[in-house]
């Protein structure tokens, strides 16, 4: 299953510890990450449901590509990190 | 008269109170919140003792939080977010021609409703979308009427590269009439509790435009939009290149030319009984975001605008550089308190008026609104 964890420094505002999640998609992974932790949601996503624009999100290492849709595939034991993006500020 | 201000800058929010006994009469920063995170708008809600304030992590987004006991300690609430864009929307800001973003980039107003609809507020956008809770900030509703009317897609950014909505009045003598103003798209007025606008900002002048645009309303670029609660037929618009005001609740616009040192600025207070006085901090000119001559004054009318009186005592007249933001000058609900915030992190109270000032600091973050409880 793939294994899920986010930035040190969204912890300040809303907890995510790091987690497993069911999903072939990026966009599937997330929405049962955000199931479970509904506040988490708008930490990440904006309000289109698309990866907000100073959040960055790998699987593997690799930055993925669709941040609107986030139909980049991952692996059955992929490993997806939600960051911050340097441009944030 | 109200003893306790709330400050939201750059780095955090402030409670700024006045002191008792042996501190009688001095204003301290008496407890902080949220610091390092940058807050954009501050609003103490007189109607209940509620606070709310608006926070825009670099990262994370918009967020909302609000106090029940005058910000000992905070619970996270909604922050207003746009409808889903609909497939095939071209929806461009005309002077970039960027796509606009349905999404909430700033809370640049917040407002509490009529005092008949207690669990009501009002918020304004970037960019440009006015949103309203019936249910203390639990939900959001954007505002479609106006966000969908065909003259917002010619709204343009300001001194942001989208517009925004960033004065809301609700008219203490009708819940349904409500005027916001716009950077870039003039004055609106519902009276029927949103479900239809109109654009009111006949009379005001964008010295910006070609000569035969100038007197287009949804050009205009109010930097700020008050109004008398004692007389709400009197607004008082800070505007980019003057200030306006009209006595017709805002059917029509005079220019009020007699203002010094200087007619740009961002910030506009009304005396809540007297609509004849109000106060402004003025700066040289668009295109010199400064005190004229390294002087802090705020400009005071107690005549409608016949003449202005211009305050200097206690306010810094060598070297000062502090802007005044939109947000960042108040008046109490008496009227005889005032209190204004700077760029530069400087923050005056007075106690009359402003025929003079006390420092209360020179070392704040960056000052974006500053309110009395």
């Amino acid at each position: 299953m793939p294994h899920v964890t986010f930035t040190q420094n969204i912890q300040r505002h809303v907890s995510c510890p790091e987690t497993e999640a069911e999903g072939r998609t990026v966009r599937e992974v997330l929405d049962r990450v955000f199931a479970a932790n509904p506040r988490a949601r708008d930490y990440v996503l904006d309000d289109q449901g698309a990866v907000r624009r100073h959040m960055v999100v790998f699987v593997d290492g690799r930055q993925i590509r669709d941040r609107t849709q986030l139909t980049d595939p991952v692996p059955a034991d992929g490993e997806v990190c939600v960051m911050q993006a340097l441009s944030g500020g | 008269m109200s003893d306790r201000l709330f400050v939201a800058t750059r780095k955090g929010l402030f409670t700024i109170e006045r002191g008792k006994a042996r501190r009688a009469g001095r204003w301290a920063v008496t407890r902080t919140h949220f610091l390092a995170d940058n807050a954009s708008i501050v609003l103490p809600d007189r109607r209940n003792g509620s606070v709310y304030v608006a926070l825009g992590h670099g990262h994370f987004g918009v967020k909302l939080h609000r106090s029940a006991n005058g910000g000992r300690s905070w619970e996270p609430c909604a922050a207003p977010t746009y409808p889903p864009k609909p497939e095939g929307v071209d929806d461009r800001e005309p002077n970039s021609g960027r796509p606009i973003p349905w999404n909430t980039e700033l809370v640049w107003a917040l407002e509490p409703g009529h005092r008949s609809e207690p669990g009501t507020l009002w918020c304004g956008t970037l960019p440009g979308g006015l949103f309203r809770s019936r249910d203390r900030g639990a939900s959001w509703q954007l505002i479609e009427s106006l966000w969908n009317h065909p003259k917002r897609r010619e709204w343009v950014g300001g001194g942001a590269e989208l517009p925004g909505l960033h004065s809301v009045c609700v008219d203490p003598r009708d819940a349904r009439r409500v005027a916001v103003a716009v950077s870039c798209g003039g004055a609106w007025l519902t009276r029927d509790g949103g479900a239809s606008w109109e654009i009111r900002a006949q009379g005001m002048r964008a010295a910006y435009m070609p000569p035969e645009r100038q007197y287009d309303p949804n050009v205009q670029d109010p930097h700020h939009m008050v109004q008398c609660p004692a007389a709400p037929d009197v607004l008082w618009v800070q505007h980019h290149n003057g200030v306006f005001r009209s006595t017709d609740g805002a059917a029509s616009w005079r220019e009020i030319t007699t203002v010094k040192p200087a007619a740009f600025g961002f910030a506009v207070a009304v005396h809540p009984e007297d609509p004849d006085t109000a106060w402004f901090v003025p700066g040289v000119s668009d295109e010199q975001r400064i005190p004229a001559k390294g002087n802090v004054v705020v400009a005071r009318t107690r005549n409608g605008g016949k003449s202005f009186q211009v305050l200097t005592k206690g306010l810094p007249q060598r070297h000062a550089y502090d802007l005044t933001y939109r947000h960042a000058l108040d008046v109490d609900e008496t009227g005889k308190r005032l209190a204004f915030g700077t760029t530069t992190g400087s923050l005056w109270v007075s106690e009359n008026q402003g025929d003079s000032w006390e420092t209360v600091s020179e070392h704040l973050p960056p000052v974006y609104c500053v309110r009395f409880a």
